[in-house]
């Protein structure tokens, strides 16, 4: 059985409730049509949720089939420099055909970074060597493609489509209070 | 399957049309064996596409990564160009699948490989193995703690 490796820190990019009983992870490239379709319905999961969720997102870009993904994931970090990592990502996301250099100036922009600022970090290599980091975290972790999830450390290989996901997590929550 | 601390067999099969690789001539490096059922699987992870990505972290560990199937060379060819593909396939198709049986792992019914990794040593002596349910992708985890692994014993 694959487990997270490492496991979730402060340093990662975290959404919800630090403290619930139960963590979602995702390895995702932002330019994989199936991340795309897995966005809406982890929003609508923590919208569920509420409070009872941690969710984490991590970078899994595959470079050869997705030659804008580790770029937009590098967006993403530099704009978490200024504090809107998850401004970014779901802009990103949420225009997942248009990613190339200009495309993601122009996010960084509607969102009121300092341009100066987020161009500087955007090329410089501490925010790509933090997507690779990530990208390598992945692959020990056992991640076979993306979108990857792993609940409470460990992988979750069921399906992610309809309600699979959120009556597994909300199952994890049960399961928990109980014990 | 081989068993660990076996030699592992020599062959020698097409690559491209018109080259082979003879798994002999990699003595000094690692070699990971990944034998697959076949070409176009239709997901963008892949097995090919994640081991793709991967190969720097192979190369840092000496380690050189070989795709085997019983696809002709002219399918690995336009698979290959397809994904990008910065490693060799090697086709295992004639006679068929005589490699993949020879390493324990051809599919009868199928007359496909299983899906099953090998990592072989330095000298060609297999390291660890791994068979995966077929339609499920190992990913990479186990084969970079085999490659830890033979670091920390050297």
């Amino acid at each position: 059985m694959s487990k997270l490796r490492p496991d979730v820190t402060s340093n990662d990019h975290i959404q919800g409730n630090v403290n619930a009983s139960v963590e979602l992870v995702e390895y995702g490239d932002y330019q994989c049509p199936h991340c795309g379709r897995a966005y809406p319905i982890i929003k609508k999961i923590q919208k569920k949720m509420g409070d009872n969720l941690k969710f984490v997102f991590r970078n899994f870009p595959l470079t050869e089939v997705h030659p804008d993904a580790r770029m937009a994931a590098t967006a993403a970090e530099a704009a978490g420099a200024q504090g809107k990592f998850w401004e970014m990502h779901d802009i990103i996301f949420e225009n997942q055909d248009s990613l190339n250099y200009e495309d993601l100036m122009g996010y960084a922009e509607s969102l009121g970074l300092d341009m100066d600022q987020f161009e500087k970090d955007f090329n410089s290599s501490n925010y790509s060597d933090r997507v690779d980091i990530d990208f390598e975290s992945g692959l020990r972790s056992g991640v076979n493609g993306t979108p990857g999830f792993f609940v409470n450390g460990e992988k979750y290989n069921g399906i992610w489509e309809d309600k699979e996901l959120l009556t597994f997590l909300q199952n994890k929550v049960q399961e928990l209070q109980h014990h | 399957m081989l068993e660990v601390g076996t030699k592992a067999p020599d062959f020698s099969l097409f690559t491209t049309p018109d080259q082979r690789i003879e798994l002999n001539q990699l003595k000094g490096k690692r070699v990971i064996l990944a034998f697959y059922p076949a070409d176009w699987s239709p997901v963008c992870g892949d097995q090919m596409s994640l081991y793709n990505e991967m190969l720097k972290f192979f190369h840092k560990q000496n380690a050189d990564l070989i795709g085997i199937s019983v696809d002709s060379k002219w399918c690995h060819l336009a698979f290959s160009k397809d994904r990008n593909l910065h490693f060799p396939l090697l086709s295992d198709f004639e006679p068929k699948g005589a490699v993949s049986k020879l390493y324990g792992v051809y599919d009868d019914t199928t007359g496909e490989s299983k899906r099953a990794l090998y990592v072989l040593d330095e000298e060609g002596y297999v390291r660890w193995k791994y068979l995966s349910p077929v339609g499920i992708n190992p990913g990479a985890d186990g084969i970079m703690d085999a490659l830890d692994e033979m670091n920390s014993k050297k």
